[in-house]
């Protein structure tokens, strides 16, 4: 069985049928069988080659994966720090455009011939709430969310992202959720995880939730020194089988 | 752990990229840093947007640092004698903004 895959810059419509950059990884064509898509939202950095190497990581798995550029509009072409600085000062990135740039990888990836229609999204950091809103915004086969802060609590006055609390629309989570935490994460907190998962289980979502022990944010940022080996390989393997039973036909 | 980020408008000159530009804002924020090695840092982006998002000076600096570094500021102006820096009429006024 071939392994080959293929990665590349493409262009796809955004949010309000914008041109927007994203970083396509895809199994080739082969004897694989086809797979769904896994949408992957970068996190505040922005669109940086950690983030590439991630989507590269599910074309190889099987999956064809789109990373899009949220940054696109405020810097088009620039280096993913700046692209980030310049967002940050521009506010961020408005929900409804997040869930428009979602929605439009979402469509891109369903036309390829190595998918089999099914797509998830995962997040982090910042990302990670933005995969649960894009989960409550459209109807996916699945969504994961690492870390992400301010999904249940409002963020401080002033906080670095324009965000507001997801609690009204988690009523509307169209698809399982697998949340990945570090035990000693302050944003989210254990306890806001802890609220998050009753408050979804209430409502009769389908959630698998980890915590990590020995873990705070970021851990899977190979990158950073927030990096912890064994949270980041267990939780790989722990997307790796979610998405096996989610997105494989 | 996430202090208002605050935007205030500049004037003087950074170089950055090999290259000197006029800068016109700022942004202070405590979040991530992109190449320090710490979990948080104290990060300052001075700008100039009309000459593009490319058009930055970055720094991340941990706390005592950023300290230091604005009591620096603060201490040299304070002994700077009158009349030595010039403050022309419309020079941006700085303002917290989120």
């Amino acid at each position: 069985m071939t392994d080959a895959i293929r990665a590349e810059t493409v262009r796809i419509a955004g949010h309000g049928a914008d041109d927007i950059e994203a970083y396509l990884a895809r199994p080739v064509a082969g004897d694989r069988p086809a797979a769904g898509g896994v949408v992957v939202i970068h996190h505040m950095p922005g669109y940086d080659e950690s983030t590439k190497e991630i989507t590269r990581r599910f074309a190889a798995h099987g999956y064809p994966a789109m990373c899009p550029n949220l940054y696109t509009r405020e810097a088009p072409g620039a280096n993913p720090d700046d692209a980030a600085a310049t967002a940050r000062a521009a506010g961020g990135v408005p929900d409804e455009r997040l869930v428009g740039d979602v929605a439009g990888a979402v469509a891109a990836l369903g036309e390829l011939e190595v998918s089999n229609g099914k797509v998830a999204t995962i997040g982090y950091c910042s990302g990670g709430r933005q995969s649960v809103l894009a989960a409550c915004s459209l109807p996916l086969d699945a969504a994961v969310d690492c870390y992400g802060a301010f999904v249940l609590a409002d963020p401080p006055e002033g906080a670095p992202v324009s965000v507001t609390s997801l609690r009204g629309k988690l009523g509307d989570l169209s698809c399982p959720l697998l949340g990945l935490f570090g035990a000693e994460d302050r944003f989210p907190s254990p306890e806001e995880v802890a609220e998050l998962e009753k408050l979804l289980t209430g409502a009769g979502k389908t959630v698998e939730f980890h915590t990590f022990e020995g873990a705070g944010h970021g851990f899977f940022s190979p990158d950073r020194p927030s990096y912890r080996v064994e949270a980041a390989t267990e939780g790989w393997a722990r997307i790796r089988d979610f998405f096996g039973r989610h997105l494989q036909s | 752990m996430h202090p208002p980020t605050r935007l205030l408008p500049l004037r003087g000159s950074a170089k950055g990229g090999g290259s000197w530009f006029a800068v016109t804002d700022a942004s202070v924020y405590v979040d991530h840093p992109v190449h320090a090695p710490d979990l948080h840092t104290v990060n300052v982006d001075l700008r100039n947007p009309a000459l593009g998002p490319s058009a930055r000076l970055a720094l991340e600096l941990d706390a005592a640092s950023a300290r230091a570094l604005a009591e620096a500021i603060v201490a040299t102006l304070a002994t700077t004698p009158p009349g030595v820096l010039d403050e022309p009429a419309g020079h941006p006024t700085p303002t917290a903004g989120s």
